[in-house]
């Protein structure tokens, strides 16, 4: 090991250690509940930060649409792990997937009409667009509308495959995974700005089409008690076991079984991370890593070298997307609900990126670090600006509207932290906190 | 008589509405496309700047109504324009000199001006927010119609009504003369010509000693301009929310892409097919079809292709079809 390596491993051991300390302060500060859910989100948005890094550090691809795939994973998770609702399923649910069949060979046969007619092929794709368009809404529209109508005040959806909740994160991933193919299909091979955007939109159109198909997964009226992978609560307090266990270290059983749960979940988070961890740095140092990073620094040179650049970066493209997916997926888990509502770009794509930055982009204990630090701060900004700005209005008469203002807007502080954060690492860490060695 | 009726439904619900909103569009695209021709990168900021510029203009407007000066019967914010754009110049040059300066001076790659740009759109966001709260803020005042859909009806005899808002009116005026000046500003002006110079070919244009850092300095000031006007007539014939602009980004980016990222005739082509296209295809067409069709086929449905909540889609799909078969744009924008 040269000295430089040896000298970057000891920073990383100092800046873990640094996250380890922050989470250990907020459990003595505030409590050990509050500590164990910024982990946990934490090891979630390490994962997230892992999958951006793939597309960026090891490929240099600009993805801004982080959220869509997110919630595709938390998609996936509903529809594997809800139990099935046979009546909906059987009044519309064979129309409902006829239509999709339908839309999706219109599709197909247009792109056929395009590549393979030899005239006209404008007009006759246009044509079948429109036609298959008419045909897929009115074998999809009674559909949907039966399944709507099944119970809709608690259900009115297709309900899911009863599959173990486990099973549903890899399903996450796979949902993720086609839709970037499709997108990257599209848009790679483009300036990078073009994927860009093009992300950015599909990310829209996700939200978009979970907050309105009611069918699917009820929209904004919200899936609420997806199976869980570990137990609840209530039953562990229940327990023999567990009420021996509290015993013996004296604790209140109702604050231990949260604890528990919580340990359970950051324990399955942890094993998904490392695993993950392990993977993207055996692929960094394959032959395909080095392949990778000879393609990010210079594509001509790549390319000259026999490199199939645009099918590589469609590769990475779906491989990153997949594991943000997963981690949308362990998100909804770790939530007990679907909440199309609550997904915002500045929340899901954007804090993703301050992550991936600050942390260091290409290096992936950097994205994992990143994901555990910002998390931690975007949690954390509340309560410090709360006192911050307690500090600042002090000296101010009570009952002013200056002060009344500034104790209100505290909660957008975390924006403006954001923001200025990643101008700073930018500016004067451009590489982030663990750089690429 | 029939005809005539569903030319005036057309009208109403589909064209008039499309036409203030693709001005709109066209002036934030301006914006977008001014960025990316002169300093040559995608400004994620562009949306939250908008919104910044529209604040500090509703925020004067409170001011001057609270002062009891009002427009008459045209909005107040007209008058707090110069306001909020000085305003957003200031922040625009500000976050120039402390942000996008160091890496022009360090030539960096167009990528790392998109990341700061997504720094300075938190920051703005969180500014805004911040100043005035994440709440819808109404500040129209004024006439609210020029022609209401009654008046219409009496005055024709038609069995549709038109209404005509004052903000759509004026929207569209406004856009006409900003438009107008701009092109004359390009066109004419020594500055103007040096700011296509310089977007055409950089080196022959510093070596003609045209000075890079003036340059930078109008298009910022041009594009406070354009932001602030194009927030403030969006928010007026809508409403100002600040959540909004931040989304009125992807259809923004897919007229300035549409048109030709970099053109600025582009820019202005491409905010009128985003919105036509967007409005068109969300609105239920039953009414008019209604009047043109016979009885037999009057159709059942709405004839709503696709639910308002998909308007996104529409930008995105025009967006798709443009960058897979033109990925120069209609008016052959800068490639690479």
């Amino acid at each position: 090991m040269t000295t430089q390596t040896q000298g970057q491993t000891t920073r990383a051991l100092i800046l873990f250690a640094l996250v380890a300390a922050l989470l250990v302060g907020t459990g003595v500060m505030q409590s050990w509940n509050v500590a164990l859910t910024i982990l946990n989100m934490g090891l979630i948005s390490a994962v997230m930060a892992l999958g951006v890094n793939i597309q960026w550090g090891y490929a240099g691809l600009f993805n801004v649409g982080i959220m869509g795939f997110v919630a595709l994973g938390g998609l996936g998770a509903v529809l594997i792990s809800m139990p099935p609702n046979t009546e909906a399923a059987s009044a519309g649910g064979l129309r409902i997937a006829l239509g999709l069949v339908l839309g999706a060979a219109t599709v197909v046969a247009a792109i056929l009409a395009y590549m393979r007619l030899p005239k006209f092929r404008g007009w006759a794709t246009a044509a079948i667009l429109l036609a298959g368009f008419f045909v897929f809404r009115s074998v999809l529209d009674p559909g949907v509308a039966a399944v709507e109508a099944v119970n809709p005040a608690s259900e009115g959806n297709i309900g899911g495959l009863g599959l173990p909740v486990l099973l549903a994160w890899p399903v996450g991933g796979l949902l993720a995974a086609g839709a970037a193919w499709v997108i990257g299909k599209t848009a790679l091979g483009l300036r990078s700005d073009y994927l860009a955007i093009a992300t950015l939109g599909i990310a829209e159109i996700v939200i978009a089409v979970m907050k309105n198909e009611d069918w699917m997964a009820r929209g904004v009226k919200n899936v609420i008690g997806l199976p869980r992978p570990v137990p609840y609560e209530v039953d562990l307090q229940q327990a023999e076991w567990f009420r021996e266990l509290v015993t013996e270290f004296g604790t209140d059983p109702v604050t231990a079984s949260t604890i528990f749960v919580k340990l359970a979940y950051a324990g399955l988070f942890g094993v998904i991370l490392l695993g993950l961890i392990w993977l993207t740095q055996s692929a960094l140092a394959s032959p395909w890593g080095r392949m990778m990073r000879a393609i990010r620094d210079n594509e001509t040179a790549a390319e000259a070298m026999g490199k199939d650049v645009t099918a590589r970066h469609l590769q990475v493209f779906v491989l990153g997307s997949a594991v943000v997916g997963l981690a949308g997926a362990m998100m909804t888990t770790l939530d007990g609900q679907l909440t199309p509502g609550t997904y915002q770009p500045l929340r899901f794509t954007f804090l993703v990126w301050v992550m991936v930055i600050v942390g260091g982009s290409g290096n992936n204990w950097g994205a994992v670090l990143g994901g555990f630090l910002i998390w931690w701060l975007w949690v954390q900004v509340e309560p410090l600006g709360a006192l911050l700005m307690q500090g600042i209005t002090a000296g101010m008469a009570d009952g002013s509207w200056l002060k009344a203002h500034l104790l209100d807007s505290v909660a957008h502080m975390r924006l403006l932290t954001m923001g200025l954060v990643l101008l700073l690492v930018l500016r004067f860490s451009p590489r982030g906190l663990l750089p690429e060695r | 008589m029939d005809i005539l009726n569903a030319l005036v439904a057309l009208a109403n619900f589909v064209i008039v509405p499309a036409t203030a909103y693709g001005a709109q569009l066209a002036l934030g695209a301006l914006g977008v496309t001014l960025i990316y021709g002169i300093l040559r990168f995608s400004n994620f900021a562009h949306g939250d700047t908008m919104a910044f510029g529209t604040m500090a203009v509703v925020l004067t407007t409170w001011g001057l109504q609270a002062a009891g000066i009002t427009g008459g019967p045209l909005p107040t914010a007209l008058l707090a324009l110069p306001v909020g754009i000085a305003a957003t110049a200031l922040l625009l040059l500000g976050t120039d000199r402390a942000v996008y300066r160091f890496y022009r001076v360090k030539k960096a790659v167009p990528v790392t001006f998109v990341i700061a740009s997504l720094g300075v759109m938190f920051v703005m966001n969180g500014l805004v927010r911040f100043i005035i709260g994440p709440d819808d803020q109404r500040f129209a005042d004024g006439e609210r119609f020029l022609i209401t859909a009654r008046d219409f009806k009496e005055m024709t005899g038609l069995a549709e009504g038109l209404a005509l808002k004052t903000t759509q009116v004026i929207t569209v005026v406004v856009a006409v003369i900003v438009v107008a000046v701009l092109f004359w500003f390009l066109n004419k002006t020594r500055t103007g010509k040096s700011m296509r110079a310089y977007s055409d070919n950089e080196d022959l244009a510093l070596l003609s000693g045209i000075n890079p850092e003036r340059v930078v300095m109008y298009t910022w000031l041009m594009v406070a301009a354009l932001a602030t006007i194009a927030g403030t007539l969006y928010g007026l014939d809508k409403s100002f929310k600040p959540f909004t602009y931040f989304q009125l980004l992807l259809p923004i980016f897919a007229a300035a892409i549409v048109g030709g990222l970099g053109s600025p005739l582009g820019a202005i082509a491409g905010g009128f097919v985003i919105a036509f296209a967007e409005v068109t295809i969300t609105y239920p067409l039953k009414k008019v079809l209604g009047y043109l069709l016979p009885e037999s086929l009057e159709p059942d449905g709405l004839v709503q292709l696709l639910s308002t909540d998909y308007k996104f889609a529409v930008s995105f799909v025009i967006l798709i079809i443009v960058l897979l078969f033109r990925p120069t744009g209609l008016f052959k924008g800068k490639a690479v």
